[in-house]
């Protein structure tokens, strides 16, 4: 439908902002459909009101310094329980073990598929390779949890968990969850770098490879500085995809309410080896739906998460725009 | 040694270790459906593909798995999911529908119809719509929308009539599904503006020569233009919402219960468990044999469903490649 139509009218020619149709002359159905657009907007934005809303205030009227500061503690009524300092620092410590091994892995793919793999075998492996990360990206993520536990229960990576009593590999602890967090990081990784690869224009290659600099020499010098902003953007999305994740915790954690260091090894490699909690996961526990059934403490923490998505999206919306202004590239669209 | 690998780097060297780095990618898909099939064949073994199907009741055979240890008897491993299959089916497409025409309209809205001044409220809107996480929406649910469906729209009738049955809370159908087409509408709005800004607007303006007026210009040029872009929102919008585990489980009731859609509008006030919510509910189980099977074998299912829905929602939309709408 795009021959005829575009090609023979001269665009110029056509005002459409110019005189405005009138309303009046618009079908009842017409009206009806715009009024509906306005209205689903407008819904949408009233639901995200309502919910950022909400969490404030119930975050504010419960959520203490003393509760961020101290650790979690067994007990009965709400006021013995203690904080959430651990799932606090689990999540800071989950996201860093995903993001340092998904971020490496999910740059050197889109390199590797834009810049090196142009043709012949090369080209298909790479297709394969996109496509698995649309397949990691579209898996729901308990199935990855699933994954997660039968592998780490294998004995071969029982140096990464706790072994049990029987002999049995736990295949719970933060070394796996964040293993297994790198996998749900990675796809949004992956596509920013893939996509500000593919946006650099081919004659800056050229010029590279003109003055004698190997490929990888122009990915070093040229590509990666260029691309930089596309890998923050990918980098905080894929953070917020961690922080925001709670069935990969409450699988692959543990989800103990303190940290639980393994009983032997090296100072941090005990706690990484260890069991813990995230703020999702206490969230989750303290819900009604959960075990523990602290709904004041459960919103505190769940407002904190939400301040952190919150910050974690101007963030991405910082660096498009800064992107936007040094590079001149059209900003808009939401992807 | 050192001083090789301090040396630049020739290309080739750094293609090979670049392309081993990425196929490792691959080898995880191909390790995740390796395993999780490997760990669900017994219930495939003893059940075949019926497990799939209807027959008796999936609360005494979950039990019966979770009492039994060491190596448990043929007998236990008897299964027949389709109550959780259909509460998934069921949640799954009651929010799609509900979230198609709000993402649709909404799309609409940024990209044609809002002053530039709301659209540039709207975008980010959207986007941290689409990234608050399920917890939180539980939260809200099992919290907020549970205890009011529980207080006001439940009659006591309704309670009395499903009494021996199942216990109506609140926590039900209807608000796992509301929920659940609020959390996945803002990602059917974010692929269907992407595909409704790239529509050439020369396009439009053909239209707009032809004397259309703008509504009709809209319905005619640029949501047909997209078709494939809906689709491929949809299929994508539909593999979120079959595998919503942690908010359905807080707010859906937890119980083993199919809804009756013989019982009239209190059909929507009862409670059930999807594929998804089934597995965080027992994920202690693990350990019990025949259940962890059982898991898998659920997990398996939403694996390879969500396998089918990429690869769909990729052929979807490889027209509008070839016609550079979407870029």
């Amino acid at each position: 439908m795009s021959g005829p139509l575009s090609e023979s009218l001269p665009a110029a020619a056509v005002a459409t902002r110019g005189r405005r149709s009138s309303v009046k002359t618009w079908r009842w159905g017409d009206r009806l459909a715009v009024l509906a657009a306005w209205g689903a907007g407008l819904f949408l934005c009233a639901v995200a009101a309502a919910v950022v809303l909400y969490m404030g205030y119930r975050g504010i009227q419960y959520l203490r310094p003393s509760l961020i500061f101290s650790r979690p503690a067994p007990g009965i009524k709400q006021n013995e329980t203690g904080g959430f300092l651990d799932p606090l620092l689990g999540t800071a410590l989950l996201t860093t073990i995903g993001i340092a091994l998904a971020a490496p892995l999910a740059i050197c793919s889109a390199l590797w598929i834009v810049e090196y793999a142009r043709d012949g075998r090369a080209r298909q492996l790479s297709r394969v390779v996109e496509s698995s990360i649309e397949i990691v990206a579209g898996t729901p993520d308990i199935v990855i949890a699933l994954f997660g536990v039968a592998l780490f229960q294998l004995h071969a990576f029982g140096f990464l968990s706790t072994t049990g009593e029987g002999g049995g590999v736990t295949g719970q602890s933060f070394l796996a969850a964040g293993a297994v967090m790198s996998l749900i990081a990675l796809p949004p990784i992956f596509v920013a770098t893939r996509d500000g690869l593919q946006a650099v224009p081919a004659q800056t290659r050229e010029a590279a490879f003109a003055l004698g600099k190997t490929r990888i020499a122009t990915i070093r010098r040229v590509l990666l500085p260029r691309v930089r902003a596309n890998v923050a953007t990918g980098v905080t999305l894929g953070v917020s995809r961690i922080v925001a994740d709670t069935a990969i915790v409450i699988v692959l954690l543990g989800d103990t309410l303190r940290f639980e260091p393994a009983s032997s090894g090296l100072p941090v490699l005990r706690l990484l080896r260890g069991t813990g909690a995230s703020l999702t996961s206490y969230v989750f526990d303290n819900s009604p739906a959960g075990e523990a059934g602290a709904p004041q403490k459960a919103y505190a923490a769940a407002f904190l998460l939400l301040v952190f998505v919150v910050l974690l999206n101007l963030a991405v919306q910082r660096i498009g725009s800064a992107q936007a202004r040094s590079h001149g590239l059209a900003a808009g669209g939401l992807a | 040694m050192l001083s090789r690998l301090r040396a630049p780097w020739p290309d080739s060297r750094a293609a090979r270790l670049l392309g081993a780095l990425s196929l490792l990618t691959c080898l995880c898909v191909i390790g995740m459906v390796a395993f999780v099939a490997v760990n669900a064949w017994p219930i495939f073994r003893y059940n075949g593909l019926s497990w799939l199907g209807p027959g008796g009741s999936i609360k005494t055979q979950i039990e019966t798995m979770l009492a039994s240890s060491g190596h448990p008897a043929a007998s236990v491993f008897h299964l027949r999911a389709w109550p959780i299959i259909y509460g998934t089916l069921l949640v799954t497409v009651l929010a799609v529908a509900i979230a198609l025409p709000l993402a649709v309209l909404c799309a609409v809205f940024i990209v044609e119809l809002a002053p530039r001044r709301v659209r540039r409220v709207m975008v980010p809107v959207v986007r941290l719509l689409a990234s608050v996480p399920s917890v939180i929406w539980g939260l809200i649910g099992v919290l907020v929308l549970v205890p009011y469906v529980g207080n006001h729209l439940i009659t006591n009738s309704e309670r009395d009539s499903l009494l021996g049955t199942v216990q109506l809370t609140g926590a039900s159908l209807l608000v796992a599904v509301v929920v659940l087409a609020l959390m996945i509408a803002p990602i059917m709005v974010a692929l269907v503006c992407d595909a409704l800004a790239a529509v050439p607007s020369s396009w439009r303006e053909g239209a707009a020569a032809l004397g259309v007026n703008r509504p009709r210009a809209i319905r005619a040029v640029n949501l047909r233009a997209i078709r494939p872009a809906i689709v491929a929102a949809t299929v994508l919008a539909t593999g979120r919402a079959l595998g919503e585990a942690i908010m359905i489980s807080m707010v859906s009731g937890s119980f083993f219960f199919a809804p009756r859609p013989g019982d009239g509008l209190t059909f929507f006030f009862e409670p059930l468990r999807t594929i998804a919510s089934t597995l965080v509910d027992y994920r202690e189980g693990i350990s019990a044999p025949a259940l962890n099977a059982t898991l898998y074998a659920l997990a398996l299912l939403l694996l390879l469903s969500a396998l089918v829905l990429s690869v769909g929602g990729y052929l979807i939309k490889q027209p509008l490649r070839r016609h550079q709408v979407i870029a």
